[in-house]
């Protein structure tokens, strides 16, 4: 991969007897954003605490923007944000005094932590709250902030764990819209999320995570075509069956499973259109009530993912 | 591969103290941001500098119509010494809930990711905390001495006591970083709170020990705010000073307290900087 500027090579990490990371890959090119993608306890957490210098590997080795997390772990702060899965700013403090305190323990000058908090409230809309204690913020806006304090030194990198759990729709919109804006200065990004559709509005690339390893890689479409799509046909009358069935084997290469005495359902492969495959039922004289094309969830795409790992 | 006990020591070191100059600035952004607080909650200030006045008037006119004073003088006299080292003792808790309240909302990590040093945490909540203090112990002087209470042997011992007092909040305030660190919970943290009154009551500081059972006695004398107690007792020249049945502690209590303040320092200082720097690894 091009100049990766973020490396991790065989980590592990046990705690107690719980193996968070068994064996983490990961490289991240410089100006990307990389979703890391996982279900609760996968070990993303784990991973980022590593990266961002706070917990050691157990083995492996981890570098960012060239050097070691562990020897080097000031220069890695130097060069980092993190922004945990709690919005870690003082909550009795105003907006604009959390971001010069954080301005100041950056060891920015005191004109330019100024400037610069008062640049990013601007910019990420908090200007108007600047001067409200956080206490009294929204979720979205207590995340926004949070996003903000590790922007004040610019960094190279920015870690952002589950950056929109737990906000409602506008909040998570919010957050979108300020992780794309920094894409968009050249920050390398690397967020862990559970949900594949976060991935997919934010992610250049994916690793999907589970158990501790990385167990998939590659960007939103790749996936998506690898895992494929499912179709469901529900018919106007159940004669239909044997037809229906008929067409759906040849656009899937499978036989479809009856889900019920009028529907089927089976798994497609990425890369076909709803309106083709009207027109194929069509022709067939199948008279489909419903049909609808899923995009796979999450849990989908972790149980096929798994069961591939597994059989291999 | 390179493994993660193959610690580079001396990066380790600066991480700890950043240069001399992050320790310092840092620690001063830290009391900053403490006395931020404070203003924002003006409430709180005015909480915590009414609570010794209440103190005051409460153990002063209720229990001092009640205790008599062995060897005899005002209650008064003799409680406020006492009221000066349960404040002290206490002053613990806040260090401690700030502390686990910085761990349990992640502003701890977020400090540890950043290249700041991670020793100017504990010093600049201690040091907060120590002066805010002042204005507290001012108060509580005042209140002191509008109801009667007088330091009664010269300047230079009189301002011994307050050193002394000021010390051992200091060193007590160690312990609450260390606590609030293990604790790293801040609702455990806020139970923890209401066993520090208890701890303060069981010493000389409101009621003379002389008329306590043996084994009850044996705990109150050794107390270090009975210690506390003593050495103010004896630097403003206030009464209740002699016992009768005086243990070493109360025998020698400025040495005990000095003691005390330095065991606190020596032992609970290393450990929070270690919790601190060891904090979820
Ligand atoms: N400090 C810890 N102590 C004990 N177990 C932990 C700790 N941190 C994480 N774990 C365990 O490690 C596994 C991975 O956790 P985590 O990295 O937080 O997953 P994720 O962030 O993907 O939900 C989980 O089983 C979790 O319970
Ligand atoms: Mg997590």
């Amino acid at each position: 991969m091009p100049d990766p500027i973020v490396v991790a090579e065989g980590l592990h990490k046990a705690f107690g007897g719980t193996r968070a990371l068994r064996g983490l890959d990961l490289s991240v090119p410089r100006g990307t954003v990389c979703g890391l993608l996982g279900p609760n306890g996968a070990g993303k957490t784990t991973a980022v605490r590593i990266l961002a210098t706070l917990s050691d590997p157990d083995a492996g080795r981890a570098a960012v923007a060239g050097y070691d997390v562990v020897r080097d772990a000031r220069k890695v702060r130097e060069r980092i944000g993190l922004a945990g899965q709690y919005a870690a700013v003082d909550e009795k403090l105003t907006g604009r005094a959390n971001l010069r305190m954080f301005g100041r323990l950056h060891h920015l000058p005191r004109r330019e932590a100024r400037t610069r908090a008062d640049e990013l409230l601007d910019r990420f809309g908090l200007a108007d709250a600047a001067d409200r204690r956080v206490a009294g913020y929204s979720g979205g806006m207590r995340r926004r902030l949070d996003l903000i304090t590790c922007l004040l030194r610019r960094p190279k990198v920015l870690f952002l764990d589950e950056p929109t759990t737990g906000l409602d729709p506008r909040g998570r919109a919010e957050i979108w819209g300020a992780v794309r804006a920094l894409v968009g200065d050249g920050t390398t990004v690397l967020l862990t999320t559970q949900y594949l559709d976060e991935a997919d509005q934010l992610a250049d690339d994916i690793a999907v995570i589970d158990r501790g390893r990385v167990i998939a890689r590659g960007t939103p479409d790749e996936l998506k075509a690898a895992i494929g799509d499912r179709l469901d046909v529900v018919l106007e009358d159940p004669s239909g069956l044997r037809p229906a069935a008929v067409v759906l084997h040849g656009l899937a290469g499978t036989d479809p499973a009856m889900t019920g005495r009028d529907r089927l359902s089976v798994p497609l492969p990425g890369g076909h259109r709803l309106a083709d495959i009207v027109r194929e039922l069509d022709r067939a004289g199948v008279a489909a009530a419903d049909i609808r094309l899923r995009r796979p969830t999450l849990d989908e795409v972790f149980l096929r993912l798994t069961a591939q790992k597994e059989s291999a | 591969m390179t493994t993660a006990t193959a610690r580079n020591v001396p990066a380790a070191g600066r991480a700890l103290l950043g240069d001399g100059r992050d320790l310092l600035s840092d620690g001063l952004t830290l009391i900053g941001r403490e006395i931020g607080r404070l203003w924002a909650e003006p409430g709180q200030i005015i909480a915590a500098l009414a609570f010794p006045v209440v103190m005051v008037v409460l153990f002063g006119y209720v229990f001092g119509s009640a205790i008599a004073v062995p060897g005899g003088g005002d209650y008064r006299e003799y409680l406020m010494p006492g009221l000066f080292a349960m404040v002290v003792f206490t002053s613990a808790q806040g260090v401690m809930t700030r502390m686990a309240a910085d761990a349990s909302r992640g502003v701890m990590d977020r400090f540890r990711s950043m290249p700041m040093a991670r020793l100017a945490v504990p010093f600049g909540q201690t040091g907060a905390d120590a002066l805010v203090g002042l204005p507290l112990l001012a108060v509580m002087v005042g209140t002191g001495l509008l109801v009667g209470w007088r330091p009664h042997r010269g300047v230079a011992l009189t301002a011994a006591a307050f050193l002394l007092i000021v010390l051992v909040r200091y060193a007590l305030s160690w312990l609450g970083a260390y606590l609030g660190l293990v604790v790293r919970d801040e609702q455990l943290a806020g139970q923890l709170v209401p066993l520090f009154l208890p701890v303060t009551m069981l010493s000389n500081a409101f009621v003379p020990t002389g008329g306590m059972p043996a084994w009850l006695r044996l705990v109150c004398d050794w107390n270090p705010v009975s210690a506390i107690t003593a050495a103010a007792r004896v630097l403003f020249g206030n009464p209740g000073v002699r016992t009768a049945h005086p243990a070493w502690p109360l025998e020698h209590p400025v040495i005990t307290v000095l003691l005390w303040s330095a065991g606190l320092l020596i032992v609970f200082a290393p450990l929070a900087v270690r919790a601190q720097n060891r904090w979820g690894k």
